[in-house]
C-alpha cells in the first residue's frame, strides 16, 4: 500500500512506449525527463527532506559523466566499470566535502555549494588534456550491459526508465526509514534533532553522499546516451534548473521532485515553438505556480484534490445526516 | 441548430485546408540549430538572418526542383546538450531532409554521432577541424578552420623572415583550439615558440602576461581569441611599448575590434575571410561578385555583414546546389552531391570537396589583412 503510487507510476512509464512507439515525445523527451527525475529525486533528499540547499549539484552529475567519458574513451574501460568509478569519485568527494560544507547554513551553504559547482566547471573547461576543454569529449562508446548494447533511443528509454524507477524506489525507502525520519528532524530543527540523539553531522553527510551518488549515476548514463559530454551540460544553469525542478514539483516529496522534473522538461520542449517568447512564457508560468501553488505543483495539486474530496464527502455526510434527521422528524 | 451549422462549416474548412495541403508539392525541409542567444549570439544571429534571407530568395524564384523550402529552426543558446536534443527533434519529429548548422564547434561535435546514426547530411558552420577530421560520411563544414588561420599567420611570418614567436591565448573554446593548432603547426613552419601565455576571457588587464613576453626574445606576438580580450591585449601591448608585429586571429575580423582597440590596432595583422575586404579585391577575383551581392543584400536588410553570416550563406547554397543536382531529397543522393561540390564560389572561398576533404577550402580562402587608418587593408 505504501508503494501504491510507485506502482502506478511504473505502469505508466512502461505503457507509454507501448502505446506510442517511436514517438519523439516518449523516447527522446522521455529519456531527458528520466535523467532529470533521477537528479531531482536525489537533490530532493538533500533539499526537500534534510533542508540543505545545494547550488552545485551539476558538479556531481558532471563527475559521473566525465568519469565514464574519460575512462571509456582514453582507457578503454568497460562502461559499467567506468560507471562504478564515477560513483566512487563523486561519493568520495561528496563525503570529504560534506563535513566542512554542511556546517554552513542558509545563504552560506548556498554560496559554498555554488562555489564548488563553479570550481568543478572550471576544471572541466581548463583541464583540456583530460576533458577535451570547452569543446567537450566525443566518441563515447554505447553502454554494454552483459553483452547487450544499448544504442537506439528505444533501448535507452528502457534503461533510463529502469534506472529512474530504481532511484525512486530507493528514495521512497530511504524516506520511510530511520534515516528518513532523522532527515526530517534535522530539517525541522537541528538542535532538537541532536537533543533526541540524532547524529546530525553524520545524517547530513550520508544524505549528501547519497544525493551525489544519484547525480553521478545519472551523469554516467547521460554520457553514454549522448555519446558526448561538454562542460555546458554541467554548468551552473543546470544546478539552478535542478533546484527549480525540486521546488516546482514540491519539496519533501519524491513524486513531487519527479513531477517537477517531468513538468520542466516537457514545458521546455513544448515552448520551443514560441522561439523568442519561450523564456517569457517559461518564467511567467514558473512565477504563477509559485504564487498560486507555493507548496509546489505535485504537492499543491494532491493537497487540493484531497481537500476537494474531503469537502465533497463532508457535504455528502452532511446531506445524509440531514436526510436522516428528516426521516426521523417524519 | 446553430452549433451544428458551425461544426459543419468548420469541418468543411478543415477538409479544404487538407486538400490544399495535399495538392501543393511537399516542401523541402531544411533543419537548423543555431546559437541565436547566449554568449555566442553574435555568431548565430547573422547566420539565422542569412539562412532566412537566402531561403526567401530561393522560394521567390520558385524554390528548388519546383518545391518550396521550409526552414525549421531551434535556438541552442550555445548548450551542446540542447543541440543534440534539437537535432533529434529535427530528425525524428520534424523529419527534415537536411541539416545546416551548429554555430559553435561544441554544438556541432555533440550532434555528429546522432547525425551519422540517422544518416542525414549535416553542413556545419563551426570552425574546429575535428568536425571533419577524421572524415565522417554525413558531415561537412564550410567555415575556415583554426588550423588554416595558424598556417596563414606562419606563412606571413616566414615571408617577413621572423621565426621566434610569443603566443598568448584566452580560455575559451576558440582560443584553446587555436592554441593547439599553433603549437602543432609551429615546427612545420620552422617557428620557435618562446612564450605560451594564457588569460581569462573576462580579464580586464593582460599586462602581467605581456611583461613576461617582453622579457623573451620574441620577434612577433600571436593572439588567438574573440570578443573583448584581444582588444585589451592589443591595447596593453601598445601601453607597455612592446614594438613587435602583432598577429590576431580571424576571430576579431569585425569592425568592433577596431573600435575597441582604437589606435593600438594600427598595424595589427590577421587572416580574414575575403568578405571583410570585398571592395579591395581585384575585379578579376571570381569571389568578388558573390561577396558584393551577398553584402549588398544583407546590409540593406540587417546592417553590417560578418563572416559568420557568410558561412551560413555558403552552407545553404551548397545544400541548395546539391539538392538541385540530386533532383530530390533522397538523403544518400544529397550527401553524394554535397561531396561532389567543386568550384563552388562562396563567401569563404572556392569550395572543392572530395571524399577525403569535407570542407574543400585552401589557404587562398584567407586574406592577410592589416589594420591601417582604422580600416582593413590586404597585404599580400
Amino acid at each position: 500500500m505504501r508503494l501504491a503510487g510507485f506502482f502506478v507510476f511504473a505502469v505508466a512509464v512502461i505503457l507509454l512506449p507501448i502505446l506510442f512507439p517511436d514517438d519523439y515525445f516518449v523516447t527522446v523527451v522521455g529519456i531527458a525527463a528520466g535523467l532529470h527525475v533521477i537528479l531531482a529525486v536525489g537533490l530532493n533528499l538533500l533539499m526537500g527532506y534534510a533542508g540543505q540547499i545545494s547550488l552545485g549539484h551539476a558538479a556531481f552529475f558532471g563527475m559521473g559523466g566525465y568519469a565514464s567519458a574519460i575512462l571509456t574513451t582514453r582507457f578503454d574501460w568497460p562502461g559499467w566499470l567506468a560507471l562504478l568509478a564515477g560513483l566512487l569519485v563523486a561519493g568520495t568527494i561528496a563525503w570529504l566535502l560534506a563535513r566542512p560544507i554542511l556546517r554552513l547554513r542558509g545563504h552560506y551553504l548556498a554560496m559554498a555549494t555554488l562555489g564548488f559547482g563553479i570550481i568543478i566547471h572550471v576544471v572541466m573547461v581548463q583541464a583540456t588534456e583530460w576533458t577535451g576543454g570547452p569543446d567537450g569529449l566525443g566518441g563515447i562508446p554505447p553502454l554494454n550491459l552483459l553483452g547487450w548494447t544499448v544504442d537506439s533511443d528505444q533501448q535507452w528509454y528502457w534503461v533510463i526508465a529502469a534506472a529512474m524507477l530504481l532511484i525512486i524506489w530507493l528514495s521512497l525507502n530511504i524516506v520511510d526509514s530511520r534515516i528518513g525520519r532523522a532527515l526530517r528532524a534535522v530539517r525541522g530543527s537541528e538542535l532538537a534533532a541532536q537533543m533526541i540523539g540524532i547524529d546530525t553531522a553524520r545524517t547530513k553527510t550520508q544524505v549528501f553522499v547519497v544525493s551525489a551518488l544519484f547525480a553521478a549515476f545519472a551523469g554516467s548514463l547521460f554520457a553514454h546516451q549522448q555519446a558526448f559530454v561538454s562542460p555546458d551540460s554541467f554548468s551552473l544553469m543546470i544546478s539552478v534548473e535542478l533546484v527549480t525542478m525540486v521546488v516546482l514539483g514540491g519539496m519533501a516529496s519524491t513524486f513531487g521532485a519527479a513531477c517537477g522534473a517531468i513538468a520542466l522538461t516537457l514545458l521546455h520542449e513544448g515552448l520551443v515553438v514560441f522561439e523568442d517568447y519561450e523564456m517569457i512564457i517559461h518564467g511567467g508560468l514558473l512565477m504563477a505556480v509559485m504564487i498560486f501553488l507555493p507548496q509546489g505543483l505535485f504537492v499543491g495539486l494532491t493537497q487540493g484534490v484531497q481537500r476537494l474530496w474531503m469537502l465533497i464527502s463532508s457535504r455528502r455526510n452532511a446531506k445524509a445526516c440531514q436526510a436522516e434527521v428528516n426521516t426521523h422528524a417524519l | 441548430m446553430l452549433i451544428q451549422r458551425l461544426i459543419r462549416i468548420f469541418i468543411a474548412i478543415m477538409l479544404l485546408a487538407g486538400v490544399n495541403g495535399v495538392s501543393a508539392a511537399e516542401p523541402i525541409k531544411i533543419g537548423t540549430f543555431l546559437t541565436v542567444t547566449g554568449p555566442a549570439a553574435f555568431l548565430g544571429d547573422p547566420e539565422l538572418k542569412t539562412l532566412q534571407m537566402v531561403i526567401e530568395d530561393l522560394n521567390a524564384k520558385g524554390g528548388l526542383n519546383g518545391r518550396k523550402i521550409e526552414l525549421v529552426h531551434y535556438d541552442t543558446g550555445g548548450n551542446a546538450r540542447e543541440a543534440l536534443n534539437f537535432v533529434k527533434r529535427l530528425i525524428q519529429k520534424d523529419q527534415v531532409d537536411l541539416i545546416v548548422g551548429g554555430t559553435t564547434s561544441g554544438d556541432s561535435l555533440a550532434v555528429i554521432p546522432e547525425v551519422e546514426k540517422a544518416r542525414i547530411p549535416l553542413i556545419s558552420l563551426a570552425g574546429a577541424v575535428e568536425i571533419i577530421e577524421p572524415v565522417r560520411k554525413w558531415v561537412f563544414k564550410v567555415a575556415h578552420t583554426d588550423r588554416m588561420a595558424a598556417a596563414k599567420i606562419f606563412e606571413d611570418l616566414r615571408k617577413r623572415g621572423l621565426n621566434k614567436v610569443a603566443l598568448i591565448t584566452g580560455d575559451g573554446g576558440f582560443d584553446k583550439s587555436g592554441r593547439e593548432q599553433v603549437l602543432k603547426l609551429a615546427p612545420e613552419y620552422g617557428m620557435t615558440l618562446v612564450a605560451d601565455e594564457s588569460y581569462g576571457n573576462k580579464d580586464t588587464d593582460m599586462t602581467t602576461q605581456l611583461t613576461k613576453i617582453r622579457a623573451t626574445d620574441a620577434q612577433a606576438i600571436i593572439n588567438f581569441g574573440f570578443g573583448q580580450a584581444p582588444a585589451i591585449v592589443t591595447k596593453n601591448i601598445k601601453q607597455l611599448g612592446i614594438n613587435l608585429p602583432v598577429y590576431q586571429s580571424h576571430g576579431v575580423a569585425s569592425k568592433t575590434f577596431i573600435d575597441l582597440a582604437g589606435e593600438a590596432a594600427e598595424g595589427v595583422r590577421l587572416p580574414a575571410a575575403a568578405l571583410v575586404v570585398a571592395e579591395q579585391l581585384p575585379d578579376t577575383d571570381p569571389q568578388k561578385p558573390v561577396l558584393l551581392a551577398y553584402k549588398k543584400e544583407y546590409e540593406a536588410k540587417h546592417g553590417p555583414v560578418s563572416t559568420f553570416g557568410g558561412h551560413a550563406y555558403d552552407g545553404i547554397m551548397i545544400a541548395a546546389e546539391a539538392i538541385k543536382r540530386a533532383g530530390g531529397t533522397d538523403k544518400a543522393k544529397m550527401r553524394d552531391e554535397i561531396e561532389k561540390t567543386s568550384g563552388f564560389i562562396g563567401t569563404a572561398g572556392v569550395f572543392n570537396m572530395t571524399q577525403k576533404d569535407h570542407m574543400g577550402l585552401n589557404l587562398y580562402a584567407f586574406k592577410m589583412v592589416e589594420i591601417r587608418d582604422g580600416a582593413w587593408k590586404i597585404v599580400e
